[in-house]
C-alpha cells in the first residue's frame, strides 16, 4: 500500500506547484501588498483615503458606511468625516457619477471597488498585490487621451487618481535581448519628474493604507473568520481526540 | 402485525415508552436492526472506507446550508448577485453557511472521488454489488448537474461563462442540438430564465432525485452486504459470532463499531473541512474563482473560461478531442478491425459484421464536427463508469491479490486522470514558451491521456484476465486493536 501513499503525496505536490488557478493578466510582476487586515490605524487611513479619491467615480455598492465601524471608527465619526452629501450611515457606498458621462471621459464605466481586491486575484500573486503594484505604476504618456498610461496595466481608461501625492514618474527602460530580437525592458527603477506632496516613502504607505482597506472591505468579516476558525479546530482536535479513545474502546474486544 | 406487548407496570420509564412505541411503530425498531445494529459489516474496513459515510456526511451539509441559503438568496439576474454579497456581509453568519456550502461542493467531490477509487481498489462493483456501483454512477452523474447548476447562482463571470460554454455543447448535438440548447437555457443566451430553471433544478428536482438514488445505493448494498479490502465474501465464510449465530463470523455490527469508527473519520474531515471554511475559503482561486467576484457581465468574455476542478479533467477530453483525435480514433478503430480479422477465432459473418460496424463508425467521426465527438468523449468517460462490473474480468476481485503490474496500471490511471485535471485548469495551446516545443501543447498531451482513460476501461475485459493472481485468503486479514 506504501505505492498509494507515495502516488498521493506526490500528485498533491503537483497540484501545488501548478499555482492558482487564473493566468496573469499580462504587464510587470506584482510587488507584495503590505495587507495587515488586523492593523485598524492602516485600515482607517486606508478608508480615509478611499472615500477621498477613489468613491468619486467608483462605487464599493454592497459596502455599508456603518460597517466601518469594524475597523474602530465610531457612527459619529463615519457621519462627520466620511459622509459629504446627503447620504445616511446606513446606506451603502455610491458614487456620484453619471455613468452615461463616465463613459464618455474614460471609455468604460468605472467597476464597482468591493470586490475589487478578491476578484483581481491571479497568478501573479493577490488582488491586493496587483492594486499595490498598479497604483504605483502610472507614468505621464502624452500619446494617450488621459495624458497617463500604466506599466501594470497598458492603455488604462483611469488617470492617475493619486498623482497629487505620488507627483510625475517615469519608468526606466534598458534594451535586452530576447529570442533574437532587441526589446525594451523595464528595470524596475523609476525616475522621479515633478515632485508630489508626499516623499515616495510616504506615498508607498499611504498607497499600502488604501490597499489594505481594499483588502478587507473585500471581506470584512475575515478577521472574525480567522478568530472564530481558531476556536472551531481546537474544539474539533478535542472531539477527534475523544472519538478516537472511544473507538478504540469500542474496538478493543474485537479480535 | 406485530404481536401487542404488554410490559410490566414495574419496568423503567425507558422501555414503557419503548415498548408503547415498539407496539405502534415496530417498521422503525425493524429497520434499525436490519440497518445499523444488526448490520453486519467486514471487520476489516481500512481508511478507504470512511468516504461513504462522509459522502453522506456532506450531503446533509449542503441540503442543510443550502436551505438557509435559500432564505436569502434572490433567483434574479438582477439581484442574484448582490444577493449573495448581501449574505456575506448584511446577514448574520450568513459568510459562514454561504463558505460552508461553497466548501461542502468541493468537498463532496473529493471524497466521492476517493469513494469510487476505493471501489475501483477492492472491486466492490463485482458481482453481486453491480447494482450498488450502478446506483453511485448515476449519484456522481447527478452530482455534477447539482454542481453545474449550482454554479450559475451567483452570477459572477465564471458562472455565466462557464454555463455559456456547457451549454452551448449540446448545440454541437447534430440535428437537435441547438433547439435542446435554447430549452436547456430558455432563452437564445444565458439570462434570467437560465438562472430561474437553473434554480428549480438545482434547490428541487437534482437533490431530490440525488436523495432517492443514496437510498437505493444503501438499500442495495445492505441487501448484498459490504466488500471489504480484502475482496472475500464473509458470508460464505464461517457463519457465528458473539452476537448472532447466524451472522458471519467475520462480520460486525455496523452500529456501535463501525459508527463510532466513523465519528473519528467525521472529525478529521471537518478540521480540514473548516479549516478551508475559516481560514482558505477560496483555495488560492480553485474552489472559489477570483473572476467570480465580478458579476455577470454577457458583454464582456473572460480572457480564460475554466471550471471548477472537478471538473476540469472531463473539460480536458473535451478540450483534446481536436480533428487530430477525431483521425487517431479512425486509425484506431481500422486497426481493430484488422486485428480482428487476424486474431479473432470467429466465423466469416462475425468478423464481415465487425468490417461494416468499423467502417460506419470511421463515416460518422469524419461526418460530424469534432466539437460534437468532445461531447460523446466527455459524456462517454463517465457513461463508461457504469460498465465497470462487466469490463472487469480479473479472478482476484481485490488489488491486493491482483498481479503486481496491475497496481502500477491503477497508479498511471490515478497520475493520468490527475494530470487531465491540471491540464483542464490550464489555458490551452503550447505548454512551453519555446518557439521550438509549441508542438508540444496541452491538447496533445490530453489527448494521450484521453486513449489512455479510454483504452484503460474498454481494453481491461483483456487485461485484467492476464498475469497470476495471488493465493486469496480463506478469511480476512485482520489485525487486532
Amino acid at each position: 500500500m506504501k505505492v498509494w501513499k507515495k502516488l498521493v503525496f506526490s500528485l498533491a505536490l503537483v497540484l501545488g506547484l501548478s499555482g492558482g488557478a487564473q493566468a496573469a493578466t499580462g504587464g510587470i510582476a506584482w510587488d507584495k501588498a503590505p495587507v495587515n487586515t488586523t492593523d485598524l490605524a492602516s485600515l482607517q487611513n486606508g478608508a480615509k483615503l478611499f472615500v477621498n479619491y477613489c468613491l468619486n467615480c467608483h462605487s464599493a455598492a454592497f459596502m455599508r458606511y456603518n460597517r466601518l465601524q469594524d475597523i474602530g471608527l465610531s457612527e459619529l465619526q463615519i457621519k462627520d468625516n466620511l459622509l459629504f452629501t446627503t447620504e445616511k450611515v446606513g446606506d451603502t457606498m455610491k458614487s456620484a457619477i453619471d455613468p452615461r458621462q463616465a463613459k464618455a471621459w474614460f471609455g468604460a464605466n468605472p467597476p464597482d471597488l468591493t470586490l475589487i481586491a478578491r476578484s483581481r486575484a491571479g497568478a501573479g500573486g493577490s488582488g491586493a498585490d496587483y492594486l499595490y503594484t498598479l497604483l504605483r505604476s502610472y507614468y505621464r504618456d502624452p500619446s494617450k487621451p488621459t495624458g497617463w498610461n500604466n506599466l501594470a496595466f497598458a492603455n488604462i481608461g483611469m488617470p492617475h487618481p493619486l498623482w497629487q501625492l505620488q507627483g510625475e514618474r517615469r519608468p526606466v527602460f534598458e534594451t535586452q535581448e530576447s529570442h533574437g530580437h532587441e526589446v525594451q525592458a523595464f528595470t524596475g527603477r523609476w525616475e522621479q519628474g515633478t515632485a508630489g506632496t508626499m516623499t515616495p516613502l510616504q506615498y508607498d504607505q499611504a498607497v499600502g493604507d488604501l490597499v489594505n482597506y481594499l483588502q478587507w472591505m473585500g471581506e470584512p468579516t475575515q478577521n472574525k473568520r480567522v478568530k472564530i476558525g481558531v476556536w472551531v479546530l481546537l474544539f474539533l482536535l478535542l472531539c477527534t481526540i475523544i472519538a478516537w479513545r472511544l473507538n478504540a474502546a469500542y474496538w478493543k474486544d474485537v479480535k | 402485525m406485530a404481536e401487542f406487548k404488554e410490559i410490566s407496570p414495574n419496568a423503567p420509564l425507558g422501555a414503557k415508552v419503548g415498548n408503547w412505541f415498539n407496539n405502534r411503530f415496530p417498521t422503525a425498531f425493524a429497520e434499525y436492526r436490519k440497518h445499523m445494529s444488526e448490520y453486519y459489516a467486514p471487520k476489516n474496513f481500512n481508511f478507504w472506507y470512511f468516504f461513504g459515510s462522509l459522502a453522506l456526511l456532506v450531503l446533509v451539509i449542503q441540503i442543510v446550508t443550502g436551505i438557509f441559503l435559500v432564505m436569502h438568496y434572490k433567483p434574479d439576474a438582477a439581484k442574484a448577485f448582490e444577493s449573495v454579497e448581501y449574505i456575506m456581509r448584511d446577514v448574520p453568519g450568513g459568510w459562514f453557511i454561504r463558505y460552508m456550502h461553497s466548501t461542502g461542493a468541493s468537498a463532496f467531490f473529493v471524497v466521492v472521488y476517493l469513494h469510487m477509487f476505493r471501489g475501483m481498489l477492492y472491486g466492490s462493483y463485482r458481482k453481486p454489488r453491480e447494482l450498488v456501483w450502478i446506483f453511485g454512477c448515476a449519484i456522481f452523474l447527478c452530482l455534477m448537474a447539482e454542481a453545474f447548476m449550482g454554479y450559475l447562482l451567483p452570477w459572477g463571470q465564471m458562472s455565466y461563462w462557464g454555463a455559456q460554454v456547457i451549454v452551448n455543447l449540446f448545440s454541437a448535438i447534430p440535428f437537435i442540438g441547438p433547439d435542446l440548447a435554447l430549452l436547456i437555457r430558455g432563452d437564445y443566451v444565458v439570462g434570467d430564465a437560465t438562472l430561474n430553471r437553473f434554480f428549480s433544478f438545482h434547490v428541487i428536482a437534482v437533490p431530490l432525485v440525488l436523495i432517492g438514488l443514496v437510498v437505493a445505493h444503501l438499500l442495495a448494498l445492505h441487501d448484498v452486504g459490504s466488500n471489504n479490502p480484502d475482496g472475500i465474501e464473509i458470508k460464505k465464510g464461517p457463519k457465528g459470532n458473539r452476537w448472532s449465530p447466524d451472522a458471519p463470523t467475520d462480520g460486525i455490527p455496523f452500529h456501535p463499531y463501525y459508527s463510532v469508527h466513523d465519528i473519528v473519520g467525521v472529525c478529521v474531515f471537518l478540521m480540514v473541512y473548516f479549516a478551508i471554511v475559516f481560514f482558505a475559503p477560496e483555495v488560492g482561486g480553485y474552489f472559489l474563482e477570483f473572476n467570480n467576484f465580478i458579476p455577470a457581465d454577457p458583454l464582456v468574455t473572460p480572457s480564460h473560461i475554466a471550471p471548477v476542478w472537478y471538473f476540469t479533467a472531463y473539460y480536458s477530453m473535451l478540450r483534446a478531442t481536436t480533428d487530430l483525435m477525431v483521425n487517431v480514433l479512425c486509425v484506431i478503430i481500422a486497426l481493430g478491425v484488422v486485428l480482428a480479422f487476424l486474431k479473432c477465432k470467429c466465423s466469416t459473418v462475425m468478423k464481415g459484421g465487425l468490417a461494416v460496424i468499423g467502417l460506419v463508425a470511421i463515416a460518422l467521426l469524419k461526418t460530424f464536427d469534432a466539437k460534437f465527438w468532445g461531447v460523446v468523449v466527455m459524456g462517454g468517460a463517465v457513461i463508461l463508469l457504469f460498465f465497470l462490473p462487466w469490463l472487469d474480468r480479473s479472478p482476484a476481485r481485490s488489488i491486493r491479490y491482483r498481479p503486481d503490474w496491475h497496481k502500477w496500471l491503477y497508479a498511471v490511471f490515478v497520475i493520468w486522470f490527475m494530470l487531465l485535471m491540471v491540464l483542464g485548469i490550464m489555458v490551452p495551446g503550447p505548454i512551453f514558451s519555446h518557439p521550438s516545443l509549441s508542438w508540444f501543447t496541452n491538447e496533445l498531451v490530453a489527448m494521450i491521456g484521453t486513449l489512455f482513460y479510454f483504452g484503460f476501461f474498454l481494453l481491461m475485459p483483456w487485461w485484467s484476465q492476464l498475469g497470476t493472481p495471488k493465493p486469496v485468503p480463506e478469511r480476512v486479514t485482520f489485525k487486532p486493536h
